[in-house]
């Protein structure tokens, strides 16, 4: 039963995947990052991660699939709806196929000991995370923050320095 | 029944869609999505891993709290990317990768 929802979840996930990477339409790629990111917080809420769940659609489907959404309208692609690959794409997929070779036959033929599945409780993760792992948690606001700081940096439109430069170029 | 071995291929299967769109796409915007799908391909497997190895109860939320670590930074990367592409947008009017070999030998 459960397997059930899981290969769905998978499949959310792996064409939403699939999506990104092959579509040739750039807004298309953008929804197929948010179907993916659904199907991810399906597999989390699998795994008995109910918070991990809830902040995968609150952050990826929410904040990310806008803010790159944005980015594309800011940006215009040229030819957005027709977009074409590099011209190494054949030899991409080849190392793609076999990373994902390695990969697979590596977590095939070692098998770890498992135990049945167990979640994480939201109470215990959040003594965790506020006790053993504080400092760290503090560490990362500073790190947004930081982020914060220099996305503004590096996107205002700046001083007359540029301005003299544009015109020298003009 | 899922088994660990579930969570590990659907990681290993999602990083490498990623790995493929990092070196094959060209719109910088594009490569910054793939690289999100390599990252929430290690969170599916650090989640697979804190609920089936049946750690002892204080070792078991630690996969999940480097879940919640990685989402931070991911979250700040992505900011910090778009800001550089749209700068790279501003100053050489286009946001594909091929077209920008300052740095060519």
């Amino acid at each position: 039963m459960s397997l059930g929802f899981f290969y769905i979840a998978a499949a959310f996930v792996i064409f939403g995947g699939l999506g990104v990477v092959l579509t040739r339409n750039i807004i298309y790629a953008a929804f197929a990052l948010l179907i993916s990111m659904v199907g991810i917080a399906g597999i989390f809420l699998l795994a008995f991660a109910e918070f991990l769940a809830l902040v995968q659609l609150l952050i990826y489907g929410g904040a990310v699939v806008i803010v790159v959404l944005f980015a594309l309208m800011l940006t215009r692609i040229e030819d957005f709806r027709n977009l074409s690959d590099n011209k190494q794409w054949p030899l991409a997929g080849v190392i793609a196929l076999c990373l994902f070779a390695v990969l697979a036959a590596s977590a095939i033929f070692s098998p770890v000991p498992t135990f049945d599945r167990e979640g994480v409780g939201i109470s215990e993760l959040g003594e965790t995370l506020f006790t053993y792992w504080a400092v760290p948690f503090e560490v990362a606001s500073l790190v947004l923050l930081v982020a914060l700081i220099g996305a503004v940096v590096l996107v205002r439109r700046s001083d007359h320095n540029e301005e003299v430069q544009e015109e020298g170029q003009e | 029944m899922i088994e660990l071995l579930h969570f590990q291929v659907l990681a290993s299967a999602l990083f490498c869609l990623g790995v493929y769109g990092v070196l094959a796409r060209k719109s910088a915007v594009l490569i910054l999505m793939s690289i999100e799908l390599m990252l929430n391909a290690v969170n599916i497997n650090l989640v697979g891993y804190a609920a089936f190895r049946g750690f002892e109860e204080h070792h078991r939320s630690l996969g999940h709290v480097l879940v919640v670590f990685v989402i931070t930074i991911a979250a700040a990367e992505l900011a910090l990317a778009i800001a550089i592409i749209l700068r790279l947008y501003r100053n050489r009017g286009s946001v594909n990768v091929d077209k920008i070999e300052l740095l060519k030998g």
